[in-house]
């Protein structure tokens, strides 16, 4: 009896009260993940502070005839990046359509049991070693391998198809076409790592009950797969389109860095962030306001691209998966 | 052996960009212990950089107590950072001008030395052309207006009657940041027709190429952009086109002759300046003479005049005196023009004057 007395009475057993030291260290822990949290936006808040406040003089200046002019001109002082912003959503439009339908095929590949699931993780580490490739690489492989080899199929296009806007010129080497491929590969590992999440988050109740009412194995992933993963997709093909803008070091390679709009696939163009990684080193004063008004409009589309997809994936999730 | 020395130029021209970002943050300056070389650093032009880094390495093995720095960051740059005082010289292809000149500290005076002089050659990369290009001083002109579209437009075709030239776009490729390359080809180009000063892309550093121009940073970026671009065309100094083995064309000088770039008719494009002027800034947008070829351009260093070290100011002076004496047998030998005596003479009195 007195036995079991004494170890209730311990302070030392499992259910013992908390010490001071762990109430300390629970206060500590509390006090550092509060802190984490607002240091993240303080940090955003900062950056875009310190890029606006930097910028003002050339809003002031320029006004919104930065966004629709056409010239980028240091002597004359007159900037204008309305054929960058073309450039930036006209090469990541045709990487995400390009790599979002590839990363979407490569996740029901490996969800839908097309092959054993020893085999899937194989294939999906190797799709995620994609990212693990430095951008400068790609520029360098888009250089040596796929310029020449897109070469030939790109004046065989012109040369039949040439009424066609999209095969309005010649590639004569760097230009939209294996840039947007190469931001394709780029955004792929994105898209397919994160589509495959969302496919393996549906209960496999789902498949059965599809597979019991009758449907064959298309219906299955088309009709019913697909929708209930949308939320999911969409939020990789953002993620994927969020990077295919930022993209600077491989597109400032590839792009041709040339100051025009053009619907043509294989005519060179620019981007905002290729003209801000090449013109920042040696900017001068008026140059660099005139480059961080160009950051604050390329944060002003990244920016807009997440609210949008946030609200287009809020819409699928009402409408395909029940939710409210 | 040559195909990957290729490759690594290649490599280097790609990676520019990212090396001179990074570069900013290296140039700080470090103090020396006694014992350690003296560090003197420069920056600026691109064109004369291969040749730079040549007497640079030439000089060190004679010198090891000196230790020279240069970054070829383009002229505009090179005269910005030697008017901040981040650089112990600057370098430029065009003279600095006297705006410039009058936001030089005056304790420190300036001096302006041209050590060297080159050819700006057009470069070009038509499928099936491996040379013998040659162009009237019109037609590349309008090239480079964005006139002329194709390769096989029948003004190309007339001056080049041996040549099968394809019916294949021209992509001209320019230098991006501010150039005394471009200041020299765009001041030629001024010089055959005032309606490209005026009302064309203008003369400077920096001009306002039409849109459809590819642009480039430094002279091994335009270079590396014309190798793999077909039916590409750029400006560049003539080490740059002959170290990646471009064809260069044959241009029409101020006589009518096609002259093509050589050390002969870039020597003869040097010899017809009338006078040397005191400053020594001496320009040829056009120079005369059946025999030179009609696109030249000293490179200067900027000095200045006043160093706060001793040290500094002796080293600086006793490579420059070397550069210009056994330094010019290096620059013939890579494809720069050689001084002509009347200039060297002339430079090294002025060199005197650095304390």
């Amino acid at each position: 009896m007195s036995n079991l007395f004494r170890a209730a009475d311990a302070t030392s057993g499992i259910s013992g009260p908390p010490s001071m030291a762990e109430y300390a260290a629970d206060r500590i822990f509390r006090s550092i993940a509060i802190a984490s949290a607002f240091i993240i936006i303080l940090l955003v808040a900062y950056i875009l502070w310190e890029i606006g406040q930097k910028a003002m003089p050339a809003v002031a200046e320029y006004g919104l005839g930065f966004i629709t002019g056409t010239t980028w001109n240091v002597s004359k002082g007159e900037f204008s990046v309305l054929p960058e912003i073309w450039g930036t959503l006209y090469s990541s439009l045709l990487a995400l359509l390009l790599g979002g339908v590839f990363g979407i095929s490569i996740a029901i590949f490996l969800t839908q049991d097309f092959i054993h699931h020893r085999m899937a993780t194989i294939f999906r580490t190797v799709v995620e070693m994609l990212a693990a490739i430095p951008s400068v690489v790609y520029g360098l492989w888009g250089i040596y391998v796929l310029i020449p080899l897109l070469k030939p199929l790109a004046g065989w296009l012109h040369d039949t198809l040439g009424w066609f806007p999209l095969f309005g010129t010649d590639l004569a080497g760097p230009g939209m076409a294996p840039a947007a491929l190469v931001l394709a590969i780029m955004i792929l590992p994105t898209v397919a790592a994160i589509s495959v999440d969302a496919f393996r988050r549906i209960p496999y109740k789902v498949k059965e009950a599809a597979y019991g009412m009758g449907t064959t194995r298309w219906e299955a992933i088309l009709k019913v797969m697909l929708p209930t993963a949308s939320s999911g997709i969409l939020a990789a093909l953002v993620l994927g389109f969020g990077r295919a803008l930022g993209e600077t070091m491989a597109l400032a390679m590839l792009i041709g860095n040339s100051n025009q709009i053009s619907m043509s696939l294989f005519s060179p163009a620019n981007t905002l962030a290729s003209l801000l990684a090449s013109n920042f080193p040696e900017a001068g004063q008026v140059e660099v306001q005139a480059l961080m008004y160009a950051a604050l409009v390329l944060l002003a589309i990244t920016f807009l691209v997440n609210v949008a997809g946030l609200a287009i994936q809020q819409y699928t999730v009402r409408k395909f998966e029940g939710k409210k | 052996m040559t195909g990957k020395i290729r490759l690594a130029g290649h490599l280097a021209a790609a990676l520019a960009v990212a090396t001179l970002t990074l570069s900013g943050a290296l140039s700080a300056r470090s103090a020396s212990a006694e014992d350690a070389p003296l560090v003197v650093r420069g920056a600026g032009a691109t064109f004369p950089q291969p040749l730079y880094a040549r007497w640079i390495q030439d000089y060190a093995q004679q010198h090891p107590e000196v230790r020279f720095e240069y970054e070829g960051v383009g002229s505009g740059a090179g005269v910005r950072r030697f008017l901040e005082g981040s650089v112990d010289f600057g370098a430029s292809d065009a003279a600095m001008n006297d705006a410039e000149l009058a936001k030089v500290d005056p304790d420190k005076g300036v001096i302006m030395l041209p050590m060297t002089a080159g050819m700006v050659v057009l470069a070009y990369n038509v499928p099936g052309i491996a040379g013998g290009l040659r162009l009237p001083r019109s037609v590349y002109l309008d090239i480079f207006a964005g006139k002329l579209r194709y390769w096989d437009h029948p003004r190309i075709r007339d001056a080049n009657p041996d040549l099968e030239l394809p019916h294949k776009a021209i992509v001209t490729v320019v230098r991006r940041e501010s150039s005394g390359t471009t200041f020299a080809f765009t001041n030629h180009l001024g010089a055959i027709d005032p309606s490209w000063a005026d009302s064309g892309p203008g003369v400077g550093k920096v001009v306002d190429w039409p849109g459809n121009a590819m642009t480039a940073r430094g002279n091994e970026g335009v270079a590396h952009l014309v190798k793999i671009t077909d039916g590409a065309i750029g400006f560049m100094a003539y080490e740059f086109a002959h170290r990646l083995e471009l064809p260069m064309a044959a241009l029409q000088n101020e006589s009518g002759a096609f002259v093509p770039p050589g050390a002969k008719t870039g020597q003869a494009a040097l010899a017809s300046a009338e006078e040397i002027p005191e400053d020594l800034r001496v320009y040829l947008p056009d120079p005369a003479g059946q025999d030179a070829y009609p696109i030249v351009s000293y490179s200067w260093l900027l000095l200045y005049e006043r160093y706060a070290e001793p040290k500094v100011a002796a080293a600086l002076k006793g490579a420059i005196g070397w550069g210009l004496g056994q330094g010019q047998a290096t620059a013939e030998e890579m494809g720069y023009i050689p001084l002509p005596e009347t200039m060297t003479a002339k430079a090294r009195e002025t060199l005197a004057r650095i304390h």
